[in-house]
């Protein structure tokens, strides 16, 4: 039974004008197996799922799947659909406003009369029997995203789908809800469907794979058990090099003394989301806050860039105490942002990646002195060369690019303003690891230049890396402030699991 | 070489014409062939015995001002709200009231007098305009909503202006602003849209507007955490939309010597939406492209002058605009782009097949 094939991808080919996306790729998924397909951004995963759902037809190639005679003729998704392959996307596709049993039937309904009661009581039975914590009437929009994500899950699996495609689906969950997710997924392999697993998150990987497919620049790299490919070995292949230079990412041990002037200095800073809490920031310094999804990381340096109304507090920048109300005064202020959400808060999608790039400067300068056309080419060319930002032109609308390259984009907008203090929330989640590495590698760069920097990441381990100092958070307060010796994953689980609030 | 032939035509900003420049193109050929004598161009002399220029093609000009004025403030509105002003012709209405009253106030119509009445007719477009920006952009309520309400009470405000149906004023100075300027035989509107025009384009080339209009349109969170404020965008493209309305109120005041609040720049709003429409912007907001809504305000002129040369009775006229307008519209409705699109792809996919062949 193990080695049932389900799906065989044979010699795909896909082109688009300038670029071959997919270069004679194979890909092979066995029933019952969890499968991750690797790779950079731009090296082809997209592709080659969008391929497999009939988002894009491919150019040459053959895809065969099991019980179906002959090539599987997808060329859309409802072909896919009906062939039993199923996306679960990274971003929920369903409605939030109907309740879960809706969202599991709904355009499945072949009666002119629905009987809801009955789709109810047949919702029930599927999640009672996935495990999954959610009631059939209750709206979808009350479920948390992980809950949401299942119930697409559920719904996919009552569609019998034989090959079920995860495109990122941990990219917004917390541990425990990623957790509860893996239980599903090693349920489902239990019961022989195959799954397809996209993901950044290298230990997942390791967690629930059985193999690894790796893609670079649209062409196949290797197909490997997961036992027989170490994680180190997994990014090498995944860049194309050997890994030495991963191990050569070490901040710079900068003891601070007492008199080290504070770049950003924070009283009783609070904001209406956020209770107010002291914090500051030295010259050259990287620091963090670290804590659980939900614990006030992400809220604590939007009341320091005046993101969200604040309610109170003093802050000092450089020594004068200034006023920081909104984003605007946090820049004039040699403050910048790079929002969590890069969609949502940071890009303008539109617009070029030019545009994008000198937007902070531009609005800095003031609305009455707008750059001349040359300076802003000045400036891109400038960025994209030093970023090595992957981009077709300067004209490219910045929507088009891969997330690693808009995420770079932004940092470029942030840099160009020569802050005393940036702030980078997430500026690693869900893009690449070798552009990963290249912002961590940035970070410290940034600050032996002397820009104070704050960090934040969901992986610790990134945050060790950088942070000479991380402030941990718990259920909106401030429990510990590491440094030195303290800065070991295990001391920072502590922390977050057990240590005392120090503020109220 | 393709690539470079691309870039340029991307450059000039070719590609969102496509669509109004292929349709103006498409009205000139079928006038050309129904009848070649509606592009002669005359020089009749008027009652003073000045030379003015006649002809249907002069009449599509000059008509088309109130509305190519209009669409340009609409437009910006548009790209900041992702939403339409209802209002403009109702508001244009109130603003003509003030006009014209004034100049009647004020006695003898002089230099002095018009400047005076106009810079008041623009005052009271931008604070009416004002008010809906601040429903919009303060209150978050939708623009067509918000708009709703000067909409249906606009013309009754201009009823309590003007105190009587149609105040009339009569003086060479009006004669000249709404029809021609003795000497100049090309009517004096035309001038006024290049004068807005420019005024606009020296506006977009020393300022921001443009930038700040479509980020906030795009993306409102991320251009204010870029410290761009998203209500005072908004509010300055209602201001000038509001400078918009005021100008092509005088135009229509000074055409007429009159101004009746029933039936001045009556409907005007549903055309300035299509002309913006049709000049492939988004009306979802975002990016736009101010020369598209003009060539749209000059291409439902010529369909209406094309259809009224061809005798079709103003009843009708709607009907028959109708249809072509779903084409035009049609042709740039993402289905139908997207079509083009993986068409062209496909072309281009098998150019790159056969030169690896060859």
């Amino acid at each position: 039974m193990q080695n049932d094939v389900v799906l065989t991808m044979r010699g795909i080919s896909k082109l688009f004008p300038g670029t071959k996306a997919l270069n004679n790729v194979d890909f092979t998924l066995r029933r019952g197996e969890i499968h991750a397909l690797m790779g950079e951004n731009g090296a082809g995963k997209s592709t080659l799922i969008k391929v497999l759902t009939g988002v894009y037809e491919k150019d040459s190639g053959s895809i065969h799947i099991e019980g179906i005679d002959g090539e599987a003729a997808i060329h859309s998704p409802q072909d896919a659909q009906n062939a039993g392959i199923s996306t679960v996307y990274q971003e929920i596709t369903l409605c939030p406003n109907l309740t879960v049993a809706e969202n599991m039937f709904i355009g499945r309904t072949e009666d002119a009369v629905v009987h809801w009661k009955a789709y109810e009581k047949k919702a029930a039975a599927i999640l009672d029997s996935l495990g999954i914590p959610a009631r059939p009437k209750q709206e979808l929009s009350s479920c948390s995203l992980a809950v949401q994500q299942m119930v697409a899950i559920g719904r996919a699996v009552d569609m019998n789908c034989k090959v079920l495609i995860l495109d990122e689906p941990t990219s917004s969950l917390d541990e425990k809800e990623v957790a509860m997710l893996f239980r599903l997924m090693r349920d489902l392999k239990s019961r022989g469907v195959g799954i397809i697993f996209v993901t950044h998150f290298l230990e997942q990987v390791y967690e629930v794979s059985d193999r690894i497919t790796v893609l670079r620049n649209g062409e196949l790299v290797g197909e490997y058990p997961v036992a027989e490919l170490p994680q180190v070995e997994l990014v090498a292949r995944m860049m194309g090099k050997s890994l030495n230079d991963l191990g050569d990412l070490k901040k710079a041990d900068k003891s601070f003394s007492a008199g080290t002037e504070n770049v950003y200095e924070a009283k009783g800073l609070s904001s209406v989301v956020r209770k107010p809490f002291d914090f500051r920031i030295r010259k050259g310094e990287v620091n963090g806050f670290t804590g659980l999804l939900g614990s006030g990381r992400s809220e604590s340096v939007r009341a320091i860039f005046g993101a969200d109304r604040v309610t109170g507090g003093q802050v000092r920048m450089n020594g004068k105490e200034v006023r920081i109300t909104g984003p605007h005064e946090a820049m004039k202020n040699g403050i910048g942002y790079l929002p969590e959400d890069r969609k949502r808060d940071g890009i303008i999608a539109e617009l070029s990646v030019r545009e994008n790039i000198i937007l902070a400067l531009q609005v800095m300068r003031g609305f009455f002195k707008p750059m001349k056309r040359s300076e802003m080419e000045k400036f891109a060319d400038e960025y994209i060369r030093e970023l090595n930002i992957k981009t077709a032109s300067q004209n490219t609308p910045v929507g088009s690019l891969s997330g690693g390259n808009q995420q770079k984009v932004i940092l470029a907008r942030w840099l160009l303003t020569h802050p005393d203090y940036l702030i980078l929330d997430e500026p690693t989640r869900g893009i690449d690891v070798g552009t990963k590495l290249e912002i961590q590698r940035l970070v410290l760069k940034l600050a032996e230049e002397n820009m104070s920097v704050t960090f934040i990441s969901s992986e610790i381990e990134e945050m060790l890396r950088t942070c000479s100092r991380l402030i941990v958070m718990r259920d909106g307060n401030t429990v510990g402030e590491l440094t030195g010796d303290e800065l070991t994953q295990a001391h920072v689980m502590e922390t977050i699991a057990g240590g005392e609030a120090q503020h109220g | 070489m393709d690539k470079k032939k691309e870039s340029i035509w991307k450059r000039m900003g070719i590609g969102q014409l496509a669509i109004p420049l292929t349709a103006l193109a498409l009205l000139f050929l079928f006038n050309l062939i129904r009848d070649p004598g509606f592009f002669s161009v005359v020089v009749n002399i008027n009652n003073s015995g000045n030379p003015v220029l006649g002809g249907n093609l002069i009449s599509v000009i000059n008509s088309a001002s109130e509305l190519a004025i209009i669409s340009m403030g609409m437009t910006l509105v548009t790209a900041a709200c992702g939403g339409q002003d209802i209002s403009v012709g109702a508001v244009g209405a109130i603003s003509a009231s003030v006009f014209i009253k004034l100049l009647i106030g004020m006695g003898n119509v002089t230099a002095g007098t018009l400047t005076v009445a106009t810079l008041a007719c623009i005052a009271t477009a931008v604070a009416f305009m004002m008010f809906n920006g601040t429903l919009v952009s303060v209150f978050r309520i939708q623009p067509m909503i918000a708009t709703l309400i000067l909409y249906s009470c606009g013309r009754s405000i201009a009823y309590w202006i003007t105190g009587s149906a149609t105040p009339q004023v009569d003086s060479p100075i009006i004669t000249a602003i709404g029809m021609t300027i003795p000497g100049i035989p090309v009517p004096t509107p035309v001038f006024m849209v290049i004068l807005v025009g420019v005024i606009l384009a020296v506006i977009f080339k020393r300022t921001n507007t443009a930038l700040y209009t479509q980020s906030v349109g795009i993306n409102q969170g991320a251009a204010r955490l870029n410290g761009i404020s998203p209500t005072a965008v908004k509010m300055l493209a209602f201001g000038l939309l509001g400078v918009c309305v005021a100008v092509a109120s005088v135009i229509a005041t000074c055409r007429m010597s009159q101004v009746s609040h029933k039936t001045l720049l009556v409907d005007i709003e549903m055309d300035a939406i299509l002309a913006v429409a049709i000049g492939g912007n988004s009306l979802g907001g975002g990016k736009f492209r101010m020369s598209g809504s003009i060539l749209g305000a000059y291409i439902i002129t010529m369909l209406t002058v094309t259809l009224l040369a061809m005798g079709i009775n103003s009843v009708n006229i709607k009907a028959y605009k109708a249809v072509v307008i779903i084409i035009i519209v049609g042709a740039g409705s993402p289905v139908i782009k997207n079509r083009m699109i993986l068409w062209r792809n496909r072309r281009s996919a098998a150019a790159v097949k056969g030169g690896a062949a060859s």
